[in-house]
């Protein structure tokens, strides 16, 4: 027995050690780690420069340990693609909810990753616009009640749910494209692998990378947080399959299980 | 280096390089074509990087990043691209970020035209965004000035972490005159190093977090009054303007920026030939605007005549200068017309034997 206490678990360096604004149970603290355990674990993060959205992760630029810029809204992958092309040497990433990248960025995502830049998107999804209050998201699942859908996502309406990971995958630039979760901890795991091997093509220059991250909101879900876990598992999993959806070795391909 | 023959736009992209940008971000629209068009395959050759951007809001985004990342950076369009550029430009002047936009304006509003205007002043000099900011706004007469106006809009950014225009008419873009670059150019300011801008935080400086928002009121209103202190300082100590006739007795005094002053030097020339006489004062400054200078050539005239691409847009700032000590009478084409030597001649003795009515608000 060793006589004096030791630290068994760590910030990681690139986290820094502030409370952070996120409500308990939401899953962004656990992304928020494994993006900066990756960071430590290549090496780079002295080397980095992080974009924060516009969104629940708005402030993420008080929780990394590195340099960071504030995008407007859904403009993050615009605003990497500067950093990067102005500093190729930097590791640029974006932190994007699902408002910000699958709605107002929609735009400026697509062509990002079809302009092959070397950046990785860290995209977390969680069927609602948190920050704002709970409303309508155009990942939100057919049926979900939110504020502006107080009677549920009608899909004649409203449309279906836009699959990021799928449609990124459609284009023929060469990309690393994946989806992982984070609501049970053997996911979060795979999770982390995918974000280290999202973060690796960037290190070795090889292509854009994108991680989707199905993510829980139990407020604005209005669910305790292990429901909420639940509920992601149950109504959110099968719609968007967590997989590998390309690489920049094989093209395109099909969704694999995770 | 001596003189070359070239087009406005191309010369502009030629200052942006010889002023060490190599990064430019744009969008095609009519009439700057050939900014990014020169930048595609000229800045390839000096070691620089030229992206075609989706859309406006995603150049100018792009803007913001590459000057959060401390490097030289700038774009070109025209008055609807501008227009969508606006959210980036509010952001830019909210985290001090350094970059130039040129604005190569057309008739407006909505699609409007192809054709020169001037119909940008207000959004150019009062904002333009949203929030309380300004962006330094430089306006060249020709070709030669934009290329040297392009050379000091990256030493203005830089020093003060302010967005610059450069906002040129239809005309300054298309004609071809010679132009020298300068080698023995020495920077109008001292520029500091950047220390805050984010490339990698090794521990040796602040953590670089390139921001506009502020949550805190308090914060936030401290922010607004460090802003205003800066545009203080740049009211203070950029203004530029140039003269024509100041030194002389005049009788009306002609106020114009960009090619319009030199339709309107020429117009004074012929003034000159019948005996009436005029002066002209240019701003090559739009903000900070010449107030001063202005109230004080108008001191000398009995009428003060405005010219302008556009329905009465400067016509604003220089009845503030005025401030009803003259007559201020206007003269404005827009939808892309131009303003001929005659027409200006023929307000001036409009003005003078009373058949033009002064503006009496604009």
């Amino acid at each position: 027995m060793p006589s004096q206490a030791q630290a068994v678990f760590r910030y990681p360096e690139a986290l820094r050690e502030v409370t952070t604004h996120y409500c308990p149970g939401c899953t962004h603290g656990v992304i928020h780690r494994l993006v900066a355990e990756v960071l430590d674990e290549l090496g780079v993060r002295q080397r980095t420069v992080g974009v924060a959205p516009v969104g629940c992760a708005v402030l993420a630029y008080n929780y990394f340990a590195t340099d960071m810029q504030e995008a407007s809204h859904g403009r993050a992958p615009a605003v990497a693609t500067g950093i990067k092309r102005a500093r190729p040497d930097l590791i640029v990433f974006t932190y994007q909810g699902d408002g910000d990248l699958a709605s107002i960025g929609m735009s400026e995502i697509l062509h990002c990753a079809n302009r092959g830049e070397k950046v990785t998107v860290v995209f977390v999804n969680n069927a609602i616009y948190g920050m704002t209050g709970g409303q309508m998201a155009p990942t939100t699942m057919p049926g979900q009640v939110t504020t502006t859908s107080p009677l549920g996502r009608d899909v004649g309406l409203a449309g279906e749910p836009i699959r990021m990971a799928e449609l990124i995958s459609t284009l023929h630039t060469p990309g690393f494209i994946a989806r992982g979760a984070v609501h049970q901890p053997l996911l979060a795991v795979r999770t982390k692998d995918l974000l280290r091997r999202a973060f690796r093509y960037q290190v070795e220059g090889r292509c854009f990378s994108m991680v989707e991250i199905l993510s829980t909101c139990p407020t604005n879900w209005g669910l305790p947080p292990h429901e909420a876990c639940d509920w992601l598992e149950k109504h959110m999993v099968p719609y968007y399959p967590l997989g590998v959806f390309k690489t920049p070795e094989g093209g395109d391909r099909a969704s694999r299980p995770l | 280096m001596a003189k070359k023959l070239m087009k406005g736009c191309e010369a502009i992209g030629e200052a942006a390089i010889r002023a060490g940008c190599k990064l430019f971000f744009g969008y095609p629209i009519t009439p700057q074509n050939e900014i990014p068009e020169y930048l595609s395959h000229r800045l390839p050759q000096v070691g620089g990087t030229f992206v075609q951007a989706e859309s406006e809001v995603a150049a100018s985004n792009m803007i913001y990043g590459a000057a959060g990342a401390g490097e030289r950076v700038f774009t070109s369009s025209s008055s609807p691209g501008i227009s969508l550029m606006q959210e980036a430009v509010s952001y830019l002047a909210g985290a001090e970020l350094p970059a130039v936009l040129v604005n190569i304006m057309r008739a407006g509003p909505g699609l409007g035209g192809i054709l020169p205007s001037q119909a940008d002043y207000l959004q150019a000099t009062k904002g333009g965004g949203h929030g309380d900011y300004n962006v330094i706004v430089l306006a060249p007469w020709s070709v030669q000035e934009a290329a040297d106006l392009v050379a000091d809009a990256f030493d203005l950014a830089d020093y003060y972490r302010n967005p610059v225009y450069i906002l040129g008419d239809g005309l300054i873009g298309q004609m071809m005159e010679p132009v020298e670059f300068r080698e023995d150019r020495k920077p109008v300011r001292e520029i500091p190093p950047k220390t805050w801008a984010s490339t990698g935080w090794k521990g040796d400086r602040p953590r670089a977090v390139v921001n506009s928002l502020y949550l805190d009121a308090d914060t936030l209103e401290k922010h607004n009054r460090d802003l205003q202190e800066k545009y203080h300082r740049i009211r203070r100590d950029e203004v530029r303007y140039q003269g024509y006739g100041l030194d002389q007795d005049y009788d009306v005094l002609l106020v114009a920026y960009g090619t319009v002053a030199r339709v309107c030097l020429t117009a004074m020339e012929e003034l000159r030939d019948q005996g009436i006489q005029v002066a002209i004062l240019r701003p090559v400054t739009l903000f900070p605007f010449p107030y001063d200078a202005l109230a004080n050539a108008a001191a000398k005239a009995k009428a003060v005549l405005v010219v302008e691409l556009s329905a009465g847009q400067m016509l604003q700032d220089v009845q503030l200068a005025v401030h009803g000590s003259r007559p201020v009478h206007f003269h404005g084409r827009t939808g892309g017309n131009l303003v001929t030597p005659e027409e200006a001649a023929s307000k001036v003795r409009e003005v003078l034997d009373g058949r033009s009515e002064e503006v009496r608000h604009a």
